[in-house]
């Protein structure tokens, strides 16, 4: 966890005590509604179907317990009791009043928290992977760049009005938890022959309406140049991005229509012109470093008695350790994965009591450290395998103890026609509908990893491009219509998943879904994901079956 | 004679003079100092600055501001507009011509200037301002100087935290 020093408290202590007046001068009139968005859009707050929501940075999904329970006191005291975390591992509350914004933000800030960039046309919340300084697998920890980056970002003098949003995301292992192949930027975290560290840099992936697979314009760019080339980026975008055209003003867009060798002679130009000026002084990085406390591992034994023994003696832990844990880099320790997919509740929603939980427990038993993950859940990043039974005792009792991380009920819905004055359709009700009818954890084991993301209109906030099962909700004639996509990913295999055939009525989702997982049981072979048999035989079986039973 | 902030050395913020005429280009040429397109001023630049006066000119934000760099030296005003609030190409026209070509003169903001930029675009450079919110020179620099620490290196000379850090 990144310390706050003295001149990060105040420059979010300011920031909240402007927005203070600016809310101050909507509230008696001096601004209109009209006048107001943009300012209230620089600070996360944005006006829904029916109230306000705010939109809070977690940044790159970190944070400690006294945050988590601070971000669970203001569900209790401005919202319903409870707050929605997405997959840019932020946390929204949707039922905020104008008047108490500014009271948020000062609470947020009094534990190093803000809303600043999580809406506008600027650089957002900085996407990294969930199990930074907790995973083996890592070439570097990712959050110390992500870090860096969140300051450069916050309030760039030259890039705060951007064409359209930017996103960025750093990851270090090999396998891909951030979806840096569909994000503005991804930076993936290398080592040169000679052991220099350094980034491949991936620009233009993207979702929304039109979808890319980002082109690596860059296979090897020096980790101390990276600030510069972020520069000579966002330089050539904020100049040459579409504004005409708020669907074509991504850097998505600016790259396919150069073609990425040609966006990557502009960037390699302007970064020449910038020079070394533009970079982070090392001192600075390694200052940023140390600034994230050290966790201190006891040595271990590899293998927990305590906790073997608790797994022979209760299935269900048994069932929660196979899904929800993952190899730690020291000796007797574990990622947890606590999944906000509870079958059904709402995808990434959390109680405030939860948040208070979750928070006991990262202090308890887990070096004081929460992440949260693009796919929607929690994660415990260092926890002793020792203290696993009794973490997840009180998990089940708090109704945290889903064994169903990346199965098929482990489904990102966006907010959906329920809040978004922007949804076609409904979202979540469909996810509960598919978690409902995979029930059954035998079943859910049995059919192993499948990734189903739904969005309730184009622009993709479900990620439902990147689903092995995509689902998006489309209108038609004033119903709710789903399409089916199969095929994406937004892991290091990531791809854009190819539309199965004519929409669905909202009733007939679940069991289309129900077809295809027939489907994929009948046709894969032997260590095969859904992904991997849909690769391997491609849309036709599934197709089949689908329309098959429509008739 | 019509005014605009005009930012000091000493970050101060004022009312000021403007002395200039904004010319557009389907109209006859008043007498004296002019703002003009940058069209035009291909054109007329040089008979203009023969007559001794002093010469600006408005660069819209697809227009490149490599393009003015030879004629900089005598262009007394560069106006860089902001036909949307939103538009933010001007503030990269604004830190090049300070950064990259050094730029001397004014470099006025002109269009929607509202005072919720005005941290910004004295940041990117910026040193005279037409607000279109009827923000005063108290308002602009209290915008301005609201926020104590700066992350980043930019066309001013505020000291970005990685430095303040290393001296603290």
């Amino acid at each position: 966890m990144y310390q706050y020093d003295a001149v990060d408290q105040e420059f979010v202590a300011d920031r909240a005590r402007e927005f203070r007046e600016q809310v101050a001068r909507r509230l008696s009139g001096e601004l209109s509604e009209d006048q107001f968005k943009m300012l209230r859009l620089m600070n996360g707050l944005y006006l829904q179907l029916h109230a306000y929501m705010l939109r809070i940075a977690i940044p790159y999904g970190s944070l400690n317990g006294r945050q988590m329970r601070r971000l669970a006191h203001i569900g209790r005291t401005y919202d319903r009791g409870y707050g929605h975390f997405t997959t840019r591992q932020n946390l929204q509350f949707h039922w905020i009043k104008l008047r108490d914004a500014p009271d948020i933000l000062d609470q947020l800030a009094e534990v190093d928290m803000h809303a600043i960039q999580t809406s506008g046309n600027c650089i957002r919340n900085v996407t990294s992977d969930p199990y930074a300084g907790a995973t083996a697998e890592e070439l570097d920890d990712p959050r110390v760049w992500s870090e860096a980056i969140r300051q450069w970002s916050s309030l760039h003098p030259e890039f705060s009005f951007l064409p359209r949003k930017f996103k960025i995301a750093i990851t270090a292992a090999p396998k891909d938890r951030t979806a840096a192949k569909v994000h503005d930027i991804g930076l993936m975290i290398r080592r040169g022959r000679d052991g220099q560290l350094g980034f491949e840099v991936i620009v233009g992936g993207g979702l929304g309406r039109t979808p890319y697979v980002g082109p690596t314009i860059t296979e090897f760019l020096p980790a101390n140049r990276l600030f510069s080339y972020l520069e000579a980026i966002l330089r050539v975008y904020n100049r040459h991005g579409r504004r005409d055209n708020i669907y074509k003003a991504r850097i998505k867009i600016l790259v396919a229509a150069l073609g990425a060798e040609e966006f990557a002679r502009q960037v390699a130009e302007e970064w020449a012109k910038i020079g070394p000026e533009g970079d982070l002084p090392d001192t600075e990085l390694a200052r940023i470093r140390g600034a994230f406390a050290t966790t201190v591992f006891d040595v271990l034994p590899a293998q927990s008695e305590v906790f073997e023994a608790a797994k022979a003696a209760d299935p269900a832990l048994a069932r929660f350790a196979r899904n929800n844990l993952r190899p730690h880099k020291k000796p007797g320790y574990t990622i947890v994965e606590v999944s906000l997919k509870t079958i059904g509740d709402t995808p990434g929603d959390a109680t405030s009591d939860q948040m208070d939980v979750i928070a006991d427990l990262a202090e308890r038993y887990g070096q004081d450290d929460i992440r949260v993950t693009h796919e929607q859940n929690l994660v415990l990043p260092h926890v002793r395998l020792d203290d696993v039974p009794e973490v997840f005792a009180q998990l089940q009792a708090a109704g945290l103890a889903s064994a169903n991380v990346n199965l098929i009920s482990d489904i990102i819905a966006c907010p959906g026609l329920d809040y978004c004055a922007l949804a076609n359709a409904r979202a979540i009700p469909v996810a509960q509908q598919i978690a409902q009818t995979f029930a059954d954890p035998d079943r859910a084991e049995a059919i192993g990893e499948l990734k189903i993301k739904i969005s309730g209109c184009i622009n993709a906030c479900g990620h439902h491009h990147v689903g092995h099962i995509g689902i998006l909700g489309v209108d038609k004639k004033g119903e709710e219509f789903y399409q089916l996509t199969l095929g994406g990913s937004g892991a290091e295999d990531a791809a854009v998943g190819k539309m199965l055939g004519p929409a669905l009525p909202y009733d007939k989702v679940a069991s289309a879904i129900d077809t295809l997982v027939e489907v994929y049981l009948r046709e894969r072979r032997e260590g095969e994901r859904f992904l991997d048999t849909y690769r391997r035989t491609g849309v036709e079986p599934f197709k089949e079956a689908v329309y098959a039973d429509a008739h | 004679m019509p005014t605009l902030i005009r930012r000091q050395d000493d970050d101060q913020f004022i009312l000021g003079d403007d002395p200039f005429t904004a010319v557009a280009d389907d109209e006859g040429l008043p007498p004296g100092d002019v703002i003009i397109s940058f069209t035009r001023f291909q054109a007329e630049g040089d008979r203009l600055l023969a007559e001794g006066r002093a010469v600006g000119v408005r660069l819209e934000p697809a227009e490149e501001v490599e393009a003015l760099a030879y004629d900089l030296p005598r262009i007394a005003v560069v106006a860089l507009a902001f036909p949307k609030y939103r538009d933010g190409r001007a503030y990269t026209a604004a830190r090049l011509l300070r950064q990259r070509f050094a730029y001397a003169g004014e470099v006025r903001a002109v269009g929607e200037v509202l005072r919720e930029q005005a941290g910004f675009m004295v940041r990117c450079g910026f040193d005279a301002f037409a607000p279109a919110d009827g923000a005063s020179p108290q308002d602009w620099a209290h915008a301005v100087h609201r926020h104590r620490h700066v992350y980043q290196r930019a066309a001013d000379l505020r000291t970005p935290a990685f430095l303040e850090r290393e001296g603290g």
